[in-house]
C-alpha cells in the first residue's frame, strides 16, 4: 500500500515566477484546476489504490498544491525542504508543523542550505539520484546520506526547463529509468548509463519530457503520468506497465505535473 | 608565483563523477590542481572525501575557478584569519609570534590571503588589517603596537616550484663535493648573467646580479676578473666588508695585496703597512667615490662599481682597520642596509667569505638562486642546507670561479 501526501488546489494560481513555465500573464483555470486535481486524485485512489493524506491548503501558498516539494519522508523521520526562492519558503513552517502534528521527527537541515524535498531526491530502494545546480545544493547530499545511509548520486540539471530531478526522471518500480537524458550535463549521463542497463532505460523524447512525461507516480505496476504522452505510454506498456494518463495542463502552467502534485509517505 | 586554495570534496564523489568533473573544470579553465588525501568510500553507502589544492597563475583566476567548482560542492577548506598580537614594546615580538622561512608565505588577513612582502628567515610578520598588507619585520625594528601575527594558524607557506629551466639550478643542490665538474655549473651560471644583464637593461624587474665577497679574492688574483664583470654590467649589487674595498685600492696604490706584491710576486718591504697607507688616504679624501672621481684610485673593484654606479654595502667586523669611510659599523644598521639592497636582486653570488656569505644566504628568499663558492666545503654545505632547491654549491676557490666565469662571458685576460 503507498500512502501520498496531497493538497487540494483552492489557492493555486501563478503568482509570481520562479521558472521557465511561469507567466502571470497566463492565467489559471481555477475550475479546470480543481477539475483535473479531483481526477487525479480519483486516479490514484480508484485505479491505483493509494492511499491520501490530504493536507489542508492555505490562501497566499499558491505552490503548496505540489506537495513533491514539501520535503522528503524517509520511514518516521521527515526532513521539511528549505526553499531557494524566498516565494516559496513561506510554505516551510507550515510543512514543518504538517510534519509534526503527523507524528513525524523532523530533522531540519541548516537554513541556507537549499534543498526542495523528493522534487531533487528520489531513486531506488539503495541508490538514490539527487538533481541540484537549479534548486537544490549538492552539498545538502552528503548530509542527507549520512542520516539516512543511503549512496546519493549527485546529478546536475543544466536545462532550467527541468528545473527539478522529478520533471526529467522517474525510477520505476521494476528497475527500470524513464528519463530525458539532454536534462543532464556529459557527466550525468555517462554516470545514469554506467549504472542502468540499456534494456533499463527508457529514454523519453523531447517533445513528451517538454510535457513533463517523466512527472509520473509509479506504484507497483500503475504509471500515473499527464495526458499528451503516447510514446511514453507505449514504452511503459510494452514494459508490463500500466499507464494511467491525466490531463494536467492547468498544473503545466506552473511547471508541475502528477509527480509534483504527490509525495511518498512511505 | 602561483595562487592557490585547498578545497575540499565530499559525498558520493567518485561513482557520480562529479571529482572527475570538478577536476576536468580547473583544468579547462587553465588551472592546475594537487589532489591529496583522497579517502574512498568502503562501502557504497559511505562517503568519500578528497582535498585538492586548486592552483592558478593569478588571484583573478583562482577565485574564477572557484566560483565554478564551489556549485558541484567543492567547499573552500575553512580557513581562519591569522591571529594578531600587539607587540609589547619597541624592539620586543608578543609571546609565541611566528618566526618565517625563507619560503614564500601568505597570511589570512579578514577571510582573505594576503602575500607576505619581503621574505626572509627568522624575521616577524606585521600585518596592517585595515590595508590588508603583511610584511616582515626584524626583531629590533618593531614598534610598541604593531601587530605581529602569533601562532600558526591562517599562516601558510608555499612550497618552492621547481624552477622551469632546464640548467644547474633545476635539481637539487644539497650535495656539496670538491669533485663536481665546475666547468658546466659555470657555463649555466653564465647563460643566467647574460639572461639577467638584458633583463636589467631593459628595466626588467628582479634582474639584479648580487655578489658577496670577500678579501681572497684580490689576494688570489681574482680581482681583474670581478672588475671586468662590473664594468661590463653582469654585477650590480656588491656585499663586502672592509677588507675588500681596502686591498683592491691597494693594488691601485702600492700594487700589492696585504703587502705581498701583485706583479713581483712576492712579499715586498714594508708591505704589511700599505693597506693601512691605503685606508688612511681614503679616509683624508673623505669617500671611496671622491678618491675614484678625483682620480686617486684609478683601477679594480671599487673604482668599477663607482663608475658603473654598482649598489655597494660594505659590513664592518670587530677587526676591522680604519674602517674606510663607508664601512657601517653598526652591525645593525649594517643588516638593515643589506636587507634594503635585496629587492630586484635575481642571482646571488656568495663568494670567498663564510661570514658575508652566510649573512647574505640568510637574507635571501628562497626564490632566488645562489651559487656559493668557497673552497672550504663547509660554506657552501651550509647554504645548501638552507632547503633551497636554487642554492649551488661549488668548492673551488675563488679566483678560478670569477676567471673561468668571465672567461665564458668574454673576458679575455
Amino acid at each position: 500500500m503507498s500512502r501520498l501526501l496531497v493538497c487540494p488546489p483552492d489557492y493555486f494560481g501563478i503568482e509570481y515566477e520562479i521558472n521557465p513555465w511561469m507567466r502571470r500573464s497566463n492565467a489559471v483555470n481555477s475550475e479546470q484546476a480543481v477539475r483535473q486535481w479531483h481526477h487525479l486524485m480519483q486516479v490514484l485512489e480508484q485505479d491505483v489504490g493509494a492511499v491520501l493524506e490530504r493536507m489542508k491548503p492555505v490562501p497566499g501558498l499558491p505552490d503548496l498544491v505540489f506537495t513533491a516539494n514539501a520535503g522528503i519522508v524517509v520511514g518516521r523521520q521527515a526532513v521539511p525542504s528549505r526553499f531557494r526562492y524566498p516565494e516559496r519558503q513561506r510554505e516551510e513552517a507550515y510543512v514543518e508543523d504538517w510534519f509534526l502534528g503527523q507524528g513525524y521527527e523532523v530533522v531540519k537541515l541548516d537554513p541556507g542550505c537549499f534543498f526542495e524535498g523528493a522534487g531533487d531526491l528520489l531513486g531506488f530502494p539503495d541508490t538514490w539520484f539527487g538533481g541540484y545546480r537549479q534548486r537544490s545544493e549538492i552539498r545538502v547530499f552528503p548530509t542527507l546520506s549520512d542520516w539516512f545511509h543511503r549512496e546519493i548520486i549527485p546529478l546536475e540539471l543544466v536545462d532550467n526547463r527541468f528545473y527539478h530531478l522529478d520533471t526529467c526522471l522517474c525510477p520505476l518500480s521494476g528497475g527500470e529509468l524513464l528519463y530525458f537524458p539532454p536534462a543532464f550535463d556529459r557527466y550525468g549521463q555517462e554516470v545514469l548509463a554506467e549504472r542502468i542497463a540499456p534494456s533499463r532505460r527508457l529514454v523519453v523524447s523531447e517533445a513528451e519530457a517538454l510535457r513533463f512525461a517523466c512527472n509520473a507516480v509509479c506504484v507497483g505496476k500503475h504509471i500515473v503520468l499527464p495526458a499528451g504522452c503516447p510514446e511514453t505510454e507505449s514504452l511503459l506498456t510494452s514494459r508490463g506497465y500500466l499507464p494511467h494518463p491525466v490531463p494536467l495542463d492547468e498544473f503545466m502552467k506552473s511547471g508541475g505535473s502528477a509527480k509534483c502534485l504527490t509525495l511518498a509517505l512511505d | 608565483m602561483q595562487d592557490q586554495e585547498a578545497v575540499i570534496l565530499q559525498g558520493h564523489i567518485i561513482d557520480s563523477l562529479i571529482l572527475a568533473k570538478v577536476l576536468d573544470r580547473i583544468l579547462m579553465m587553465g588551472g592546475t590542481f594537487d589532489l591529496q588525501d583522497v579517502q574512498i568510500g568502503k562501502t557504497r553507502e559511505e562517503p568519500s572525501r578528497a582535498r585538492i589544492i586548486v592552483q592558478a597563475s593569478s588571484a583573478k583566476l583562482l577565485s574564477e575557478i572557484l566560483h565554478a567548482i564551489q556549485p558541484h560542492g567543492a567547499s573552500v577548506e575553512s580557513d581562519r584569519d591569522c591571529r594578531l598580537t600587539a607587540a609589547p614594546a619597541d624592539g620586543i615580538f608578543p609571546d609565541e609570534f611566528y618566526a618565517t622561512t625563507h619560503l614564500s608565505t601568505q597570511v589570512r588577513v579578514r577571510d582573505q590571503w594576503v602575500e607576505v612582502e619581503g621574505i626572509e628567515m627568522d624575521l616577524g610578520i606585521r600585518v596592517d588589517a585595515v590595508r590588508q598588507t603583511a610584511g616582515t619585520v626584524p626583531m629590533g625594528e618593531v614598534k610598541q603596537g604593531d601587530l605581529i601575527v602569533t601562532g600558526r594558524e591562517g599562516v601558510r607557506v608555499i612550497p618552492l616550484q621547481r624552477p622551469r629551466d632546464r640548467d644547474v639550478f633545476s635539481f637539487m643542490e644539497s650535495q656539496v663535493s670538491s669533485e663536481r665538474p665546475h666547468g658546466l655549473v659555470i657555463s649555466d651560471i653564465a647563460k643566467r648573467l647574460v639572461q639577467l644583464r638584458t633583463g636589467f637593461r631593459e628595466g626588467t624587474v628582479g634582474s639584479k646580479v648580487l655578489l658577496a665577497g670577500g678579501p681572497a679574492i684580490v689576494h688570489a688574483g681574482g680581482r681583474e676578473a670581478l672588475t671586468w664583470l662590473i664594468e661590463e654590467e653582469f654585477i650590480h649589487v656588491l656585499f663586502c666588508g672592509n677588507a675588500l674595498p681596502a686591498h683592491d685600492m691597494e693594488v691601485d696604490l702600492y700594487g700589492t695585496s696585504l703587502g705581498y706584491g701583485h706583479v713581483a710576486g712576492r712579499v715586498v718591504p714594508h708591505g704589511h703597512e700599505h693597506h693601512l697607507r691605503t685606508i688612511n688616504r681614503i679616509r683624508a679624501i673623505g669617500s671611496i667615490e671622491a678618491a675614484v672621481r678625483s682620480g686617486v684610485i684609478k683601477t679594480g673593484i671599487m673604482a668599477a662599481c663607482i663608475r658603473r654606479g654598482a649598489q655597494v654595502v660594505m659590513a664592518g667586523t670587530i677587526r676591522d682597520d680604519g674602517p674606510l669611510p663607508g664601512v657601517i659599523t653598526d652591525s645593525v644598521a649594517a643588516q638593515a642596509a643589506m636587507r634594503a639592497a635585496i629587492p630586484g636582486v635575481g642571482l646571488a653570488l656568495l663568494v670567498a667569505s663564510t661570514l658575508h656569505a652566510v649573512a647574505t644566504g640568510n637574507l635571501l628568499p628562497a626564490t632566488i638562486p645562489s651559487v656559493c663558492v668557497d673552497i672550504n666545503p663547509a660554506v657552501p654545505t651550509k647554504l645548501a642546507d638552507r632547503g633551497s632547491f636554487q642554492a649551488v654549491g661549488l668548492v673551488m676557490d675563488a679566483t678560478s670561479f670569477l676567471r673561468e666565469l668571465a672567461r665564458e662571458l668574454g673576458w679575455k685576460p
